[in-house]
């Protein structure tokens, strides 16, 4: 049965990360099942539906292939149906995080009920009592006023933050935290989390205030709201400023100054090396992955105070994570890359591409084998971990020697169930204080 | 003239259908509202890459810019610039600044983009001829090369881009800070008008 793998998947992994990759397993494979069902129960249709079959698969693969391209010739006469449509938007959601550094796993998941709304066209009628005649009036219909309602300004808000991104980099700043051997502290913890959210806003919309003509010509981020004009550019700095002041300060008087410095750092690196940077060098992804290191040494910082050994590491283990991750997905937005203007190893150095994946994924097994010889947790990680470790490090040996697009796409979805799965892993065995062997005395 | 008329001539050169000649009638007939365009937008609109000149006019009543669906060459969005009857210059100075870059904005993607997809082109059709393969395959449809045959091609566009988009990028950042920076001083001179007429009358 076609549902199979999905609840199999669902099986090994539970909770989030499984949710996680089994609705990105529907979402990749749900035509299949659909087209075949179909087949086989319309046998006195069999011919029209094998016509039908034919049709929708061409369709499909052509849309997935303009998911990837986004309107590189003109759209023709709407032809498709709103099905295929969502094809491939879903397709083009699959590939998600352009955006990185930080981790996006339930990206799609999340983004997926907000972006359904905007499949169908807008239906704001500019002009009343414009008669129907054709794709002039349509098209006019299509214009919407740039006037700013309060009601709306919350959701624009969130997206120009990207909101689901942000709370994903402030849970692994929130691992940072626990990890780190200091007592539990909810009020430092709070000021902590506000803090480097705040900061994430801001960093996220000075990074869509920049790269709005880009945005506008791919698939996954054409729904921007500066992209659309719901906000004018003006409001998004404004809005940027009103996060990073508050949330800098937050984080250096509320918490402790290191924390502060490395959150101001981390919005200076984002912004300004990164984001223009992306145009410039490949470089940008060694620099990228910096940024999605720092918040969870944010986390450690603001519980002991220090950057030590083990918050290196776990900076470390983030920082390794985001090649296999970001790499594996770049192999599938090559020629929107390539059309855009975007430097990205996976379009200039094919071969470092896949090396450096590779790479990290083995960084990545010998870090966990670091962990407990740096005090951080138990022996009883790197072998419990060591399955998925093994798992990802083999998919990214695939990835390396057959450089293809299905052994990018596995690797790309491990990528998004390994992280969690390794942070909750070291959360169970986070060496306690006062436990045997090199546990560090509490001062 | 008002400027829908303009547009509404220029449409009726291209070979339209009558009834469409009545839909930009009824448009001149809502619009009226002394909504100017700068000059030579429509002449260079029309040279231009080929964006195509939309006949959109915004209702009368609106105080507002509206903003149009992406264009089909450079998927960036137009936007119709409201301009009110007793704009200052720094507002004047703002809406000319945003014209002219959205004009050149669309220029260069609608370019790009062109550019791109001719290129592909080309260069999936000189493969195909190499391997002596038809352009079209047996069922028909257009042949096309896998992921890592195109990735060379991909390589090669954006080397031969790169000094375009290293040029594009430094402008696009001087235009975007500048364009920001006059909505911060418009901003706040429309704030101390406001503050002002009240002064000027606890005063006299």
């Amino acid at each position: 049965m076609a549902a199979s793998p999905h609840t199999l998947s669902s099986r090994l992994l539970t909770g989030w990360g499984g949710g996680c990759i089994w609705y990105l397993e529907r979402r990749v494979t749900r035509e299949s099942p659909r087209r075949f069902l179909h087949l086989l129960r319309n046998v006195n249709q069999q011919w029209v539906t094998f016509q039908h079959f034919n049709f929708l698969r061409h369709m499909y693969v052509t849309q997935l292939n303009r998911s990837l391209k986004q309107q590189i010739k003109p759209k023709p006469e709407p032809a498709e149906s709103p099905f295929l449509e969502k094809t491939s938007l879903d397709e083009a959601k699959a590939e998600i995080c352009e955006m990185r550094p930080l981790v996006p796993p339930s990206l799609s998941l999340s983004r997926k009920p907000s972006e359904k709304a905007l499949i169908e066209p807008e239906p704001t009628s500019v002009i009343e009592g414009s008669i129907d005649l054709g794709k002039e009036t349509k098209e006019e219909k299509q214009w919407k006023e740039m006037k700013l309602r309060v009601d709306d300004l919350p959701g624009i808000l969130a997206r120009l933050s990207k909101i689901k991104l942000t709370a994903l980099v402030v849970s692994t700043t929130s691992a940072g935290f626990a990890l780190a051997p200091a007592p539990f502290d909810w009020s430092c913890f709070l000021l902590t989390f506000v803090g480097t959210g705040l900061a994430s806003c801001a960093a996220n919309s000075i990074n869509q205030f920049f790269e709005v003509p880009f945005d506008s010509n791919m698939n996954r981020t054409k729904n921007r709201p500066l992209v659309r004009g719901q906000i004018s550019p003006l409001l998004a700095v404004s809005f940027a400023t009103c996060c990073a002041v508050p949330g800098v300060a937050l984080l250096t008087w509320g918490v402790n100054p290191l924390t502060g410095a490395l959150g101001l750092f981390n919005i200076f690196l984002y912004t300004c090396c990164y984001t223009p940077l992306k145009r410039v060098s490949i470089a940008n992804t060694w620099v990228g992955a910096v940024v999605g290191a720092i918040p969870p040494v944010m986390g450690w910082t603001a519980a002991t105070g220090s950057l030590d050994a083990g918050a290196c590491l776990l900076g470390g283990i983030l920082y390794s994570w985001q090649f296999p991750h970001f790499n594996a997905l770049s192999w599938g937005l090559r020629e929107d890359y390539s059309r855009g203007g975007y430097c990205m190893m996976s379009v200039t150095h094919p071969a470092l591409c896949r090396r450096v994946a590779l790479r990290h994924c083995l960084a990545l097994l010998a870090m966990c084998v670091a962990a407990p010889a740096l005090d951080v947790t138990t022996w009883t990680f790197p072998v419990i971990a060591l399955p998925i470790n093994l798992y990802i490090s083999y998919l990214g040996f695939r990835f390396y020697r057959d450089a293809d697009r299905k052994s990018s796409r596995k690797l790309f979805f491990c990528s998004l169930w390994h992280l969690p799965l390794l942070l909750l892993l070291m959360l169970t065995c986070k060496r306690r204080a006062g436990e045997e062997g090199t546990g560090a005395p509490q001062s | 003239t008002l400027p829908c008329d303009a547009r509404v001539r220029r449409a009726a050169m291209a070979p339209r259908r009558p009834a469409k000649r009545l839909v930009t009638a009824l448009c001149r007939a809502f619009s009226g509202r002394g909504c100017q365009l700068a000059p030579k937008r429509g002449a260079e609109r029309r040279d231009a890459a080929p964006s195509r000149v939309s006949r959109f006019c915004p209702p009368r009543k609106s105080r507002h810019d509206w903003i149009g669906p992406p264009d089909k060459y450079s998927n960036l969005r137009p936007i119709h610039f409201y301009i009110p009857e007793n704009e200052s210059p720094l507002e004047q100075k703002l809406r000319e600044l945003r014209q002219e870059t959205q004009e050149w904005n669309q220029q260069f993607w609608a370019d790009q983009n062109l550019t791109f997809h001719k290129e592909k082109e080309e260069f999936v059709r000189s493969r195909l001829k190499a391997k002596g393969l038809d352009l079209r395959t047996a069922s028909g449809q257009k042949a096309t090369l896998n992921a890592e045959e195109m990735a060379e091609f991909y390589k090669e566009f954006l080397s031969k881009n790169f000094q375009k988009h290293m040029y594009y990028n430094r402008d696009w950042y001087k235009r975007n800070f500048a364009i920001t920076f006059f909505m911060g001083k418009v901003a706040l001179e429309r704030i101390w008008n406001k503050l002002r007429p009240k002064q000027k009358k606890t005063s006299s």
